[in-house]
């Protein structure tokens, strides 16, 4: 198989509160593979979202070395990381973070208008995105206008729309139904079927156990790296550790 | 980000919040307002004066009785003390000099005219034939005095439109004697109206010859003598000669003043258009304000928009992006607040203009540009800092903030 995607070596990120220091991450060594679907669980505080900042290149690492795709990104510029971000990373988050003036076709447009793609392939874009995700009726909806499945069916679309080969979602079932969530993670599921990497960050065991990996953390440092056997999986070889 | 999406961006942003919105345009739009309405009084002024001195007549050199202290042009040296006569010799012999054109003297009064048992004060002004070149003034019926010898004179007045109406009504006027104090007078002549003006209102003169006029107020010294230059450039050579004529027929002495009519106008032109520039900087003042309006309402507009510029740089929008889009909402706001004050102004100078139609209220064109101008600037250099604020802002603790 392909050289890993993610490649975290003696990863650390310690914040400053006043005098005492919290570790937020201690010497994480990840590698994650293209394609591959990783659930990362643990206790509330362990630092899940900060390793999924740390991922999509939204935060720094104190210490150690993040390559993506080869490329070691934690040198990189903030220009351009965020050519990163807008090329080859979707998020997708717990409380949807829509723009709230802007419709559900303006909002999944949004990456491309800040990418500077031209109009005219940005409109069929969204348009093939509102078909995909069962949104053509609600293209001209404002967020407060949708349910919260909806919204965060066109959080997905906008984390897709630039074809980015990793989707980091951190508790992206958090702020809805059971039924709703099972939804959302299908749909998250099938992009990865397509071949995106996705990594969920969830709380719900029952969720995590559909994923083939499980990154299980405790106080900053992976405490758990599960496989879950499967005829599919597709780089057992790549295994880390 | 491409531009035009940059100022759909920036205009939803801005039409999202339409109080924020509104306010900002408001109180830009009454900084430029306020420059175009004041610099349009003040230029207004300007040449309101400007124009009434400028139909005093052209290229002309005034000589008055008395000797001015500062040489300088001020309204007091009007009433200075008349030391030694100028007299109706003296004019004529102004005559001789070659940069002067055309001589009219003018011996002041006021008298009473009647005529059919209606009775009336009026200002007498005596002079001769050239007065109506030398004023640029039109007659509306009959001709104005006949040349001749300035020492003598037929007993013929020329009289203002408004005096014409109040003593004659719908009767005709020329040919009619009148009674101006003692003597009696022959109307040859009615002056076209003029209005109200800087100057003497001829609109309510009445004008005799000016032998008639000094034996009337029995007086032997004139008011002014007004010289017309031959030409433009020739006003200064003529102001030299005149001075000298005068000198030497007063014995060596310089007891009068002579002005001309280019100093008065570039003094008042001077102090207007200063006056203007004070005026349109106090009104700056206001742009400053409304500037500084902009960065408040602009810095609580990026505290409000956290959470959006964290996804928006998660959605891979550098920095320089969401600096640009603050930016150009903050040019955005500015523009439309300049051009409604624009408007406003404009409309506020129209409004003058219909109340008080005498006044020249236009704004002038450096006013309005800087107005304009000073109006973009203010936006966006106190857009700048809260622009650069949202720029700098972390991504991952903006997305936190709800
Ligand atoms: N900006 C920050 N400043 C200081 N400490 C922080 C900051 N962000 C995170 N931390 C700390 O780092 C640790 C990990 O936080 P993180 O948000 O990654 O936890 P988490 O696993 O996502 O928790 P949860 O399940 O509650 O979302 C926590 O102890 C937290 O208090
Ligand atoms: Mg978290």
């Amino acid at each position: 198989m392909g050289a890993a995607l993610i490649e975290l070596s003696g990863i650390e990120r310690v914040f400053q509160l006043g005098d005492s220091e919290v570790h937020a991450l201690r010497r994480l060594d990840v590698s994650i593979s293209a394609g591959e679907y990783v659930a990362v669980m643990g206790p509330s505080g362990s630092g899940k979202s900060t390793l999924l900042n740390l991922l999509g290149l939204l935060d720094r690492p104190n210490a150690g070395v993040y390559r993506l795709e080869g490329r070691d990104v934690t040198t990189l510029s903030a220009e351009e990381q965020a050519r990163v971000r807008s090329e080859r990373i979707g998020f997708v988050f717990q409380s949807f973070h829509l723009v709230p003036r802007l419709t559900a076709a303006e909002n999944i447009a949004l990456p491309m208008i800040l990418a500077g793609i031209a109009p005219a392939q940005r409109s069929a874009r969204v348009a093939r995105a509102l078909a995909d995700y069962g949104l053509e009726n609600r293209a001209d909806h404002r967020p407060d206008q949708l349910s919260g499945g909806q919204r965060q069916r066109v959080a997905i679309a906008r984390a897709t729309i630039m074809q980015p080969a990793l989707i980091l979602a951190d508790e992206p079932t958090g702020n809805l139904d059971r039924a709703t969530g099972e939804e959302v993670m299908r749909l998250l599921e099938e992009l990865n079927a397509r071949g995106v990497t996705l990594i969920v960050v969830t709380h719900d065991g029952g969720l995590g156990a559909r994923a083939r990996r499980q990154l299980l953390m405790e106080d900053g440092a992976l405490h758990h790296d599960h496989w879950r056997p499967a005829d599919t999986t597709p780089d057992r070889c790549a295994l880390p550790t | 980000m491409r531009t035009p999406d940059l100022i759909r961006f920036a205009r939803d942003a801005a039409t999202g919040n339409p109080l924020r919105t509104f306010l900002l345009v408001l109180a830009m739009a009454i900084g430029v307002a306020a420059v175009v309405v004041l610099t349009a009084l003040g230029d207004g002024a300007r040449r309101y004066v400007l124009n009434e001195f400028s139909s005093i007549g052209s290229n002309l050199v005034i000589v008055l009785p008395g000797r001015s202290q500062t040489g300088g042009f001020s309204p007091g040296n009007a009433i200075t003390s008349t030391p030694r006569d100028l007299t109706v010799d003296d004019a004529q012999a102004l005559l001789r000099a070659s940069a002067v054109h055309r001589v009219a003297p003018l011996a002041v009064g006021t008298s009473e005219i009647s005529v059919g048992g209606k009775l009336r004060e009026v200002m007498v002004a005596g002079t001769t034939a050239e007065f109506i070149d030398v004023r640029r003034l039109a007659l509306a019926q009959g001709r104005f005095l006949p040349p001749g010898d300035w020492r003598r004179g037929a007993s013929e007045a020329v009289i203002g439109a408004k005096i014409r109406d109040e003593m004659f009504g719908r009767e005709p006027a020329l040919g009619q004697l009148v009674r101006v104090g003692d003597r009696r007078f022959r109307i040859v002549g009615v002056l076209a109206s003029t209005g109200q003006g800087l100057g003497m209102n001829t609109d309510e003169l009445v004008i005799v010859p000016v032998a008639l006029a000094q034996a009337m107020f029995n007086s032997n010294t004139l008011f002014r003598i007004l010289v017309e230059a031959s030409s433009r450039e020739a006003i200064e050579p003529a102001k030299a000669q005149v001075t000298e004529i005068i000198r030497l027929r007063h014995e060596g002495e310089l007891d009068v003043t002579i002005i001309t009519q280019d100093a008065v106008l570039a003094t008042f032109d001077r102090l207007l258009g200063t006056m203007t520039l004070a005026v349109a900087g106090i009104a700056a003042i206001s742009l400053a304000v409304a500037g500084i309006l902009v960065m408040n309402v602009m810095l609580v507009s990026v505290a409000q928009r956290t959470a959006e510029i964290g996804l928006l740089k998660a959605l891979g929008a550098t920095g320089a992006t969401i600096r640009n889009a603050f930016l150009t909402e903050a040019a955005m706001l500015s523009i439309a607040g300049a051009v409604l004050g624009f408007a406003l102004g404009h409309a506020g100078a129209a409004i003058i203009r219909q109340l008080y139609p005498a006044y020249p209220a236009f704004p002038p064109d450096w006013a309005v540009l800087a107005g304009l101008g000073t109006a973009l600037l203010t936006g966006i250099v106190f857009g700048v800092l809260p622009a650069r604020q949202a720029a700098r802002l972390d991504p991952v603790q903006s997305l936190a903030k709800r």
